[in-house]
């Protein structure tokens, strides 16, 4: 995990901006509890005894270092040298549990009895609820109804162990809006719970420190790919952006390494013009969402649009600030793969290597035609997820 | 003189006791009701009005406030359609009118064409809850002041002291009193440890005079609210007022009445 107090020009600075972007846009009875956090984060993940716990319990618990895979026939088939960051590997099936883990020694730290989670493909509040059955702390995990239907196996499994998953009934019953559920009961209950933001979003701290708890995927990319290939920068890094966890993670140790291009692929759903989408950086503008300024989808009115993906887990109007940063700054490549390419991509990464990402990552693997990367470049994927939890979506592209 | 200010000096200087400031949201029950609420209010006695500008993602409000935003936005609300419905309320209108939103339907109008419209209309005041306030005063506080138009801020019981004094050194007009930990509309009613809370903000001899609102909902809990303060603010209990109102006039007067004076709620 990374905790060195960063000061480069893709890092969060002392006000909690990444750029124009960033900040807390909170209102007054969150404050407390967000200063809290703000004032108490850096001192107690560098803290040498929790980082110990930490370390330990990626290592023995959710099974660090995840392996880097050399894909040989995938990269054949694009003519490229490709890389597979195997998060996919982790204990619960995705990257989601390197952020629980960090924030749940955080929260007992802070003395925090109870933990509030929203969930989007299912796969943070799995996450969150298993941390919890480890530490013995209560957990309550909002859901959108409409991912509650579509994602059956991951509430079953938040269920046996031990979670209260409540459905979000409002607006389009998706991540926002279990997102805003989340933030009403921090809010209804603002001494006893910590809240487990699930990507880089929400109001600062929150962006940077997720941020450093999945830093750990490149720290360990850059000694993986020195063993595999004599050098710790690829060419290329690629990511799905949800509210941009993973691809933060895997961007974190070469932000400021301009040869690294950093490309992060963001849901377009049914096409990005649509009007069924999640591509926030084609189709949205600067504004304010779940406590940062950043960049989301939204009417000439400034309400939130409702997106659309096929995955749960990019299906968010928003991205974090921090890509909101990349973005504008033109640091990180934007890009976006529709439902059918994703599931197209699932279908070859299967076919051709015998890995089932989940829906989420097949969105990274759509892009890599589109790269233009050639036969000396090295790419690395993030492979954020497993695709388990996606197979009632997948038996329907069966024939 | 803002009018906000104006009020609250009168008050003192003629020792009225509790201002009821009634918030609604805007185009409920129905788009054109906005002026038409507004103007019952007035009649029936509201000493101050909160109009809400309905959002998608209102974090800080509970069910019912929610329930009037998606309703009002589906009735085709906007930021745009609010101000033609204010464009001429005055002078009819004499109460001072504030606006209560989300910043980011604000920050897609522009701080500075806002604050401008709200001039011309005669809004006398913002509250925006989730504005932070380092933002407000690098940013947008000349915008306000040069237009102006009061910036309400909240505390709550856990807002420190310090961060209390901070917000009444910077504030004008009133400071917005949030009685419990909660969005708006719970139920619990005006406890002991809120009661102790309220003490503890007069024993702080603030520059700014408070409304207490969140759990307001009749003459009970008004009436409790005024002995701790300047007066207090009903939201969520007049919403449902407007749900469930036949007849609109009517059912905003009793209402209002009711709150303010038990005894002539039949009148
Ligand atoms: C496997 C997987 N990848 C990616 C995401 C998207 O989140 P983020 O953009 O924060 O990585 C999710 C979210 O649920 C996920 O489950």
């Amino acid at each position: 995990m990374e905790t060195t107090v960063a000061n480069q020009p893709y890092q969060v600075n002392e006000k909690g901006y990444y750029g124009h972007f960033g900040g807390a846009f909170i209102p007054e009875m969150l404050y407390p509890n967000v200063e809290n956090l703000r004032d108490n984060y850096l001192t107690i993940i560098q803290s040498p005894e929790f980082q110990k716990e930490y370390n330990d319990l990626l290592r023995d618990y959710v099974g660090r270092p995840t392996p880097l895979y050399r894909a040989k026939r995938l990269s054949e088939k694009y003519g490229t040298n490709i890389f597979l960051k195997r998060e996919d590997l982790c204990h619960t099936g995705a990257h989601k549990i390197n952020n629980t883990i960090g924030q749940i020694l955080l929260a007992q730290r802070l003395g925090k009895k109870r933990i509030v989670a929203e969930t989007g493909a299912g796969q943070h509040g799995v996450a969150t609820a298993t941390v919890c059955a480890l530490m013995d702390l209560e957990c309550i995990v909002y859901m959108g109804a409409l991912d509650i239907e579509r994602q059956a196996p991951n509430v079953a499994r938040m269920k046996m162990l031990g979670a209260e998953v409540r459905a979000a009934t409002c607006g389009s019953k998706t991540l926002k809006d279990a997102t805003n559920e989340a933030m009403r009961h921090w809010i209804n209950n603002p001494e006893d719970t910590h809240y487990i933001i699930g990507s880089v979003v929400g109001p600062h701290p929150y962006p940077d420190m997720v941020a450093r708890f999945q830093a750990i995927i490149s720290e360990e990319i850059k000694w993986q790919l020195q063993e595999h290939t004599g050098k710790e920068n690829p060419d290329y890094v690629v990511a799905c952006v949800g509210g941009g966890s993973n691809a933060a993670g895997a961007f974190y140790h070469y932000l400021d390494r301009p040869s690294v291009k950093l490309v992060a692929v963001e849901a377009a759903g049914m096409g990005v013009n649509s009007g069924h989408s999640a591509a926030t950086t084609a189709l949205g503008k600067p504004g304010v969402l779940h406590g940062s300024r950043t960049i989301l989808m939204q009417t000439d009115d400034g309400q939130v649009v409702e997106p659309f993906s096929i995955s749960a887990g990019l299906d968010y109007p928003g991205i974090g600030p921090q890509h909101a940063h990349l973005f504008a700054s033109g640091r990180g490549t934007f890009l976006s793969a529709t439902d059918e390419e994703a599931v197209q991509a699932a279908f070859e990464l299967t076919k051709l290597e015998g890995i089932i990402p989940a829906l989420e990552s097949a969105h990274a693997l759509a892009a890599l035609g589109r790269l233009g990367a050639g036969p000396n470049d090295t790419v690395v994927v993030n492979l954020s997820g497993r695709g388990d939890k996606d197979m009632a979506t997948y038996m329907k592209h069966l024939d | 003189m803002n009018r906000i200010t104006t009020l609250f000096k009168k008050q003192q200087q003629e020792g009225q006791s509790g201002l009821l400031n009634v918030y609604f949201t805007a185009g409920f029950p129905e788009a054109n009701d906005t002026l038409r609420v507004l103007t019952a209010l007035q009649n029936s006695g509201a000493d101050l009005v909160e109009i809400g500008m309905p959002y998608s993602d209102p974090v800080a409000d509970g069910e019912t406030i929610q329930m009037s935003n998606d309703k009002a936005l589906e009735n085709g609300m906007t930021v745009k359609l609010l101000f033609e419905q204010l464009e001429n309320m005055r002078p009819a209108i004499t109460v001072p009118v504030l606006l209560m939103g989300y910043i980011n339907p604000v920050l897609q109008f522009g701080i500075e064409d806002f604050c401008k419209k709200c001039a011309e209309t005669g809004v006398d005041g913002l509250i925006l809850p989730d504005m932070p306030m380092d933002v407000f005063l690098d940013e947008y506080k000349p915008i306000f002041d040069q237009y102006g138009i009061l910036n309400i801020f909240l505390v709550t019981p856990q807002t420190t002291e310090a961060r209390i004094r901070q917000i009444d050194a910077i504030s004008e007009g009133f400071i917005y009193t949030v009685s419990s930990a909660s969005v708006t509309g719970s139920q619990t009613g005006v406890s002991e440890n809120m009661e102790a809370y309220f003490e503890k903000l007069n024993a702080m001899e603030l520059k700014n005079p408070r409304l207490i609102g969140f759990g307001i909902k009749d003459h009970a809990t008004y009436s409790k609210a005024c002995e701790y303060s300047a007066g207090a603010i009903i939201g969520s209990a007049f919403i449902r007022v407007l749900a469930e109102a036949n007849d609109l006039e009517k059912d905003i007067a009793t209402f209002i009445k009711s709150v303010k004076a038990p005894s002539v709620a039949t009148a």
